[in-house]
């Protein structure tokens, strides 16, 4: 196996890496959103420590390798413009992303003090910030970019 | 380089056989680590289970569908396939026995959660944890294409 092999298996299993995080990223969305009961939803947010993990990992490893096999690739190069478009959405999913964390985090918060008071009935503070508009619609921006990242390499516009 | 040299006919199977692996992924990383930090949670072992049910199952099918499609295509389902091919294949049919028998378990499982009877809830994911581990292989192996 060459190095260019390696460095595509590599940008393959970060993308995957990537992937798995959004997907766990909206598993845990919509399980939060679906319930008004603070256990319900310290329960979700424990899949989020990994998500978090797993997503840093998959982006930077995406990128890096991503960018090294244009480099080494012939045929590539990292000006080609699917390669270029491929960082801009790599860029705007990532931080959409980022900002799309902590909008979630009062719910989060709530919840655990919630527990840790010994309630646990439905709360209607806790259902509010569940359901905030503004963490689903950068974290839908952040998927939406990265399936067009997926779209990008796969039909490689203008190669 | 490599959309030159690939027919466009075969975009769109491959489209759908990569979104497919990588939401299955996705979905086996919330079941593995469902199972692995649910420590006897029932609440997270049921969003693991429901996401194997709505999420893995899904996203296998596409998966499977959408890689049987490719390879046909470029005529790569005889015996004579290269072996990331055969690993590719010999991963998801396996696989797909393993997410029936974590699907029949969790199933059966779910009902005893209201008893607060974790075992084959927590047996249904862990289940999950090999797929993940074999999938990883898997993915490396399409990537890497060893001879």
């Amino acid at each position: 196996m060459s190095l260019n092999d390696w460095l595509l298996a590599l940008h393959l299993l970060s993308g995957f890496a990537l992937t798995a995080a959004i997907v766990l990223f909206w598993v845990a969305i919509v399980a939060i959103r679906r319930t008004d009961r603070p256990e319900q939803v310290v329960a979700a947010a424990r899949l989020l420590p990994v998500g978090s993990v797993v997503v840093i990992v998959g982006s930077l490893g995406v990128v890096i390798f991503g960018i090294w096999l244009a480099i080494a690739l012939d045929g590539v190069e990292v000006w080609n413009g699917w390669v270029i478009a491929a960082i801009i959405l790599w860029a705007v999913g990532t931080e959409t992303g980022r900002r799309s964390d902590p909008e979630f985090a009062p719910c989060v918060n709530r919840a655990k003090e919630l527990v840790a008071a010994g309630q646990t009935e439905p709360d209607a503070r806790l259902a509010e910030l569940a359901r905030t508009q503004k963490g689903l619609l950068l974290h839908t921006i952040a998927t939406v970019a990265i399936l067009l990242i997926l779209v990008d390499m796969i039909w490689k516009p203008g190669a | 380089m490599l959309a030159s040299i690939r027919p466009d006919s075969w975009t769109l199977p491959l489209f759908l056989h990569v979104l497919g692996a990588m939401v299955l992924v996705g979905g086996l990383l919330v079941t593995t680590t469902s199972a692995l930090v649910a420590r006897g949670d029932g609440r997270l072992l049921r969003i693991g289970y429901m996401t194997l049910v709505t999420v893995c199952l899904p996203a296998f099918v596409v998966m499977r569908l959408a890689a049987q499609w490719i390879a046909s295509k470029e005529q790569l389902d005889g015996s004579d396939a290269p072996t990331w091919v055969g690993i590719g294949f010999m991963t998801a049919d396996a696989g797909f026995v393993l997410l029936l028998i974590a699907l029949i378990l969790g199933g059966i499982g779910v009902r005893r959660l209201r008893n607060g009877r974790t075992g084959l809830v927590r047996a249904s994911l862990f289940i999950s944890v090999v797929m993940l581990a074999a999938y990883i292989v898997t993915i490396w192996a399409m990537g890497a294409k060893p001879a």
